[in-house]
């Protein structure tokens, strides 16, 4: 069974004292994956990643990262899994080159800093001090620390944090490059569209529990069924959208129209509006963001508890 | 090995980039030494009293043993600690730790890097005070040697004790820093121990620095090899050592 599982988790349970951290855990990752871990703070999200690094003695549970358990067989495990940590640092007098460089030497195998410097947007910076480094700098260099080693897995623990839209963009798409590489990623994060846009899979944690593991569209759907059609339409005579399968409300402001409800509502609307001659060249669908279905989950198993 | 000597050479890099520590290291024992030396000068006096003050020999003769045991307490009471508590609370320990580095390497890469800039700070103490000054050279070198291998484990040990212990920097900064007062002032290095009132006497034999300089004295005065003061710093050394063990954290 888990020869083709990245990861495997089951049950896990970790307690800080009277605090059950992770409380029954259970999901896998596949090779060649973007996974991701979504949830609030204190949800268990990070102590789930520490425990697959092995850098966390678990309380109870299996964990299996490439076959190996993180506890017992660290040793041969740690070459081939990549960490970038959240609250981590770097000696404040340690240069960009000279961090990658290290870190390099630290494992058998190692790409060339120079390679890794270019490709995270620092060439400029290789002879900065770790102290002189913007938080977009510093974060950059912890993901490119985290690959020095060629990990079949790397784990990204709020890998965004810290950098500006365009910079979250760029990290993105290294991330899929990481991917088209072979290496499965393991990403925790608090940015729903970071989510939405890399992952494959998500796995929602609340309370130390998974409460949903699924395609972003997939999560989207189950919390939010609606979707809203949007067009403009000038005519002096309000059109009728009534009697469209799955419509909700229609609204309407001035010339612009916006329709709500499930299904295929867009075809519905379109074929409406055809057979009244109108043909809106704006004529769009506007589907739930992962934000708001997060929100609705958390509402909805708020109102549960 | 191959890693702990790349970790080793990163940090001798950071030291030297980092004033706080060249100046603990090197710029205030030498500093001290100096001072202490300028005002009391090395002339060996007549009166019997001052023979006994100053053990036979002149006050830069009397003094620049107690250096070398100083600038070892400097690393195993400031540098090291300071270190590994940083290290710590910042989460650079964690960041190693991620990455597949031991705690034996992590540590001992900290206690070479410290104890390889003690000896630097020893030799040019000693070359110093004698060009300058005329100080004696250690009538015996293999006892001297021995003493500064018994001095140099033992605030290795404490240091690693005092960086597990502290929950923070500042903790560090503050206990180090005491500690390393306290000892500069009762352990030899500042007034000489024939001096010290006899309660200050008594505190002072508690202190780790004090056995390894009357150790280094000994030997450097030929007095011989003190077997007590080796005891004792050897007892420092085992039970920072284990203590140490058993308290070390990642985070």
């Amino acid at each position: 069974m888990p020869a083709m599982q990245a990861v495997h988790v089951r049950e896990l349970q970790k307690r800080y004292g009277a605090t059950r951290a992770v409380n029954g855990a259970s999901f896998s990752v596949e090779q060649g994956e973007i996974f991701g871990i979504i949830g609030a703070n204190g949800s268990g999200k990070t102590t789930t990643v520490e425990c697959l690094q092995g850098l966390r003695k678990p309380d109870g549970g299996e964990i299996r990262v490439l076959g190996l358990d993180p506890q017992s067989q660290r040793d041969q495990l740690r070459h081939r899994i990549g960490s970038q940590l959240q609250e981590s640092a770097l000696p404040d007098r340690l240069r960009v080159w000279e961090a990658l460089d290290l870190f390099g030497a630290l494992s058998p195998k190692s790409r060339d800093w120079r390679e890794l410097v270019r490709e995270w947007g620092l060439t400029g910076k290789e002879g900065a001090a770790f102290a002189d480094l913007s938080g977009g700098q510093r974060q950059r260099l912890f993901v490119a620390l985290a690959l020095v080693n060629e990990p079949e897995i790397v784990f990204l623990d709020e890998m965004t944090t810290g950098l500006d839209p365009a910079g979250r963009h760029a990290a993105w798409e290294l991330v899929r490059d990481v991917r088209r590489r072979g290496t499965t990623v393991v990403l925790v994060t608090h940015f729903m569209d970071e989510a939405e846009d890399l992952c494959d899979r998500i796995a929602v944690f609340r309370q130390g529990e998974v409460t949903a593991i699924d395609s972003p569209a997939g999560l989207v759907q189950r919390y939010v069924n609606a979707s809203t059609v949007r067009f403009s339409h000038d005519g002096d005579e309000p059109l009728s959208l009534e009697g469209c399968p799955g419509l909700n409300e229609v609204r309407r402001e001035g010339t612009q129209y916006s329709a709500t409800g499930e299904g295929p509502l867009l075809a519905h609307v379109a074929s409406r509006l055809a057979a009244q001659g109108v043909y809106p060249a704006d004529l769009r669908v506007e589907r739930a963001t992962l934000e708001q279905a997060y929100l609705r989950m958390t509402e909805a198993e708020g109102a549960a508890v | 090995m191959s890693v702990l000597r790349k970790l080793a050479w990163v940090e001798v890099k950071l030291f030297f980039r980092e004033p706080l520590a060249l100046i603990i290291a090197f710029a205030f024992p030498f500093f001290m030494f100096f001072v202490l030396v300028g005002v009391f000068g090395n002339e060996a006096d007549s009166d019997p009293e001052d023979i006994e003050v100053w053990r036979g020999g002149g006050p830069a003769d009397y003094y620049v043993s107690t250096y070398v045991g100083l600038v070892m307490a400097a690393a195993g009471l400031v540098t090291l600690p300071l270190r590994i508590a940083d290290y710590r609370e910042r989460g650079v320990l964690r960041r190693y730790r991620a990455a597949g580095v031991s705690a034996p390497v992590m540590i001992g890469s900290q206690v070479l890097v410290a104890s390889a800039m003690s000896v630097i700070a020893a030799i040019g103490i000693v070359v110093l005070s004698t060009t300058v000054y005329g100080t004696v050279l250690p009538e015996s070198w293999p006892l001297v040697i021995a003493g500064s291998v018994v001095g140099l484990l033992t605030f290795a040990a404490f240091g690693v004790l005092l960086g597990a212990v502290v929950p923070s920097v500042r903790a560090a900064q503050g206990l180090g820093f005491s500690l390393f007062f306290v000892m500069l002032m009762i352990s030899g290095s500042g007034p000489p121990r024939e001096v010290l009132t006899s309660s200050m006497r008594m505190l002072s034999n508690v202190l780790p620095l004090t056995h390894v300089n009357l150790l280094l004295q000994d030997a450097w005065l030929g007095f011989g090899w003190s077997w007590d003061a080796a005891l004792v710093a050897t007892g420092f050394f085992v039970a920072s050592g284990v203590l140490a063990a058993r308290f070390f954290r990642w985070e």
